[in-house]
């Protein structure tokens, strides 16, 4: 009967309270260099960490991907932000990947990379992109800064029970459509609003046939549909992926058995259910200043004058005007001026093999500035054992060190008041990547073509 | 915490759907201390935008906020709650809220109060209108009560009502059940072993 999400929360159930919240014990809590005030409430309060086996921390936001020397942060404030989690892992006893371990990456990167994030765990971390670790059938959520000082002292969360929603793809993708045109393609359907107090499980024979890697994407950006979390159930694909890894379980066999076990009953019953065919699904690439303005490519921006909705046809100019778009405008052709291939929805291997393709032997478009920040030093290692390094620096792309880097640009590394970026990232709120960007969210390989061509380019047709 | 009291104010009107925590506190000033003025940094990027609210002279001193659908979705940063509570705000008075900002919120004193959409619509085009209109959030008898002496109840998890008009905080509650914590981790040490 029960779902996936409901076998994960039953079993994490510590104690219910009289208003119908529950007490959830924490597998993993994920820290990353944003989280000194957390540690800042736990001292305030004279607590301690209660269980520093289960925290893993690794700088991510505030790290400059130019350098690996905390010394060589221009920014004091910056460098203090890397300096008090080296500091605060040395008190408190939790594992570290820092800048001078060769596991240091972006937090939801490291965490299914190094094996830590497995089947049937609560995974928390504060930072709302938690919810990719729910790829490997995980329950994971992004927490607010009191609630990770509440986990540091308590390794408990209260939640109110979120609802269950299941978004099927049926069919298959097309050639060049990939996770992260699935992913914008359903934020466009469903609204950033769409799954708001749900969990979403991702299912259906479109989803099966995913990489790891590319479920993570999948997962990444369900927040941005304003879900909890989202998940994917564990099936081989999982297992061979975590197999090997450093925090595998030392018990292989046990672990898959139980791993097995966590999939939604065939007769589970869930709130709310979306099906989509997978072979819809274009290249896709957002216009506007939110996640769901997503569209095909080779579609047209909307007319406002088409709208009949009066505070609708007044957010729709806004962005447009943001975007400096003219009503009904072609995407495709939309010269850029930069290009992000990165962050934790799309700065692993797989994306950054999916960018090279493109790059070879091809050149960055005269005056732009393409750089390529992967997701961490692992998957920075990888690809340059495979010589993708080569083929981008070849090509003009600059090659740089694993953060989150121009995603949120809380590092500084911001775009210009105006430029207009293609990006791998999740959001494209007005500012995300600095004072005036223009952001266009879209896969490596269409951020890669778009970086080849100085243009929004179907890469169907490159 | 400091106690939750009852709010009279002017409410200044945000009416854009999905208005985003980067809008609320841009991302450059996330690494502030907690103890900075965050409130200077509200909304900064907004700000000088002939539309935008927050620092006409109708408005000013306003501790009540009115929003659109989905106010404060996105990023889980605590840091645009902080900056909200900074300004003087005490509640977002909204017809839907950005999951994590909400829980933010009752976590620092800023209560997120969902009434239906026309009612938040009604209320908008009143402080519009009439900026002088007052609205009283009542968080002890779960209600807002309108410039016509309208009540409008709301629903608020009745564990965080209490914590907010008493200023406690809930690691203390939490902390209180240590040992069912610790049972639980007894228990699963078994299991895993």
């Amino acid at each position: 009967m029960p779902t996936m999400f409901e076998k994960i929360w039953n079993r994490h159930r510590v104690l219910e309270r009289e208003d119908g919240q529950t007490l959830l014990y924490v597998d993993r809590h994920l820290l990353h260099d944003g989280t000194a005030p957390a540690f800042e409430m736990l001292r305030a309060r004279g607590a301690k960490l209660r269980a520093p086996d289960r925290a893993f921390a690794t700088p991510d936001h505030y790290m400059p991907t130019d350098t690996r020397r905390v010394a060589e942060i221009a920014n004091p404030e910056l460098r203090e932000m890397v300096a008090s989690l080296t500091r605060n892992a040395a008190q408190e006893g939790f594992t570290l990947f820092g800048l001078d371990d060769a596991r240091q990456g972006i937090v939801h990167v490291v965490g299914p990379e190094q094996g830590i994030s497995q089947p049937g765990m609560l995974i928390v971390c504060g930072d709302s992109h938690t919810s990719t670790h729910g790829a490997l059938g995980a329950l994971a959520f992004g927490i607010g800064m009191t609630e990770v000082a509440h986990v540091l002292a308590t390794q408990c969360l209260w939640q109110r029970k979120p609802r269950a929603m299941r978004i099927t793809l049926e069919g298959r993708l097309g050639p060049g459509v990939t996770a992260k045109d699935m992913i914008l393609h359903i934020i466009a359907r469903i609204g950033t609003a769409g799954a708001t107090g749900h969990v979403i499980e991702y299912a259906g024979p479109a989803v099966r046939a995913l990489s790891m890697e590319a479920r993570l994407t999948l997962c990444n950006m369900s927040i941005e549909a304003g879900a909890r979390a989202g998940m994917v159930a564990p099936d081989e694909t999982t297992f061979a992926y975590l197999q090997g890894r450093p925090y595998a379980p030392a018990d292989w066999d046990r672990a898959v058995e139980g791993w097995r076990a966590l999939r939604s009953d065939d007769d589970a019953v869930f709130d709310a259910e979306v099906t989509l065919d997978a072979a819809e699904i274009a290249p896709t690439v957002t216009w506007g200043t939110s996640p769901q303005e997503a569209i095909a490519v080779d579609g047209l921006v909307p007319d406002p004058a088409a709208e009949p909705d009066a505070a609708r046809r007044a957010e729709l100019t806004a962005m447009l005007d943001y975007m400096a778009l003219h009503p009904g405008q072609a995407l495709e052709g939309l010269a850029v001026d930069r290009v992000f291939i990165g962050s934790c929805t799309n700065g692993r291997l797989e994306d950054l093999r999916a960018a090279a393709a493109i790059a070879q032997g091809r050149r960055v478009a005269d005056g732009l500035r393409a750089w390529v920040v992967p997701g961490s030093a692992p998957v920075k290692r990888a690809a340059e054992e495979e010589g993708l390094h080569r083929i981008f620096l070849d090509a003009g792309f600059e090659w740089r060190e694993a953060g989150c880097s121009m995603c949120l640009g809380t590092n500084g590394e911001i775009g210009a008041p105006g430029e207009r970026i293609a990006a791998t990232s999740n959001r494209n709120f007005r500012g995300r990547q600095g004072p005036g960007v223009r952001t266009h969210l879209m896969s490596p390989a269409m951020a890669a073509a778009a970086a080849v061509t100085g243009r929004i380019t179907d890469i169907r047709t490159l | 915490m400091e106690r939750f009291r009852p709010v009279r104010s002017i409410a200044v009107p945000f009416a854009r759907d999905n208005i985003d925590t980067d809008q609320i506190l841009p991302a450059r000033f996330l690494h502030l201390p907690r103890d900075a003025d965050h409130g200077a940094c509200l909304f900064r990027d907004l700000r000088g935008a002939p539309d935008f609210p927050l620092d006409r002279p109708q408005w000013q001193g306003a501790r009540i906020a009115l929003g659109g659908r989905n106010f404060a979705c996105g990023s889980s940063r605590e840091n645009a709650v902080w900056a909200m509570h900074g300004h003087g705000f005490r509640a977002v008075i909204a017809p839907s809220f950005g999951d994590i900002f909400a829980q933010n919120g009752l976590k620092n004193g800023l209560l997120p109060v969902r009434l239906p959409e026309a009612t938040v619509a009604a209320m908008i085009a009143r402080a519009e209108a009439e900026p002088s209109a007052e609205l009283t959030v009542d968080l002890q008898a779960q209600q807002v009560i309108d410039a016509d002496g309208v009540a409008h109840p709301f629903e608020i998890d009745p564990f965080a009502r209490r914590c907010l008009l008493e200023g406690i905080d809930e690691l203390a509650f939490t902390l209180s059940h240590e040992e069912e914590i610790a049972a639980f981790e007894r228990r699963i040490g078994r299991e895993n072993s």
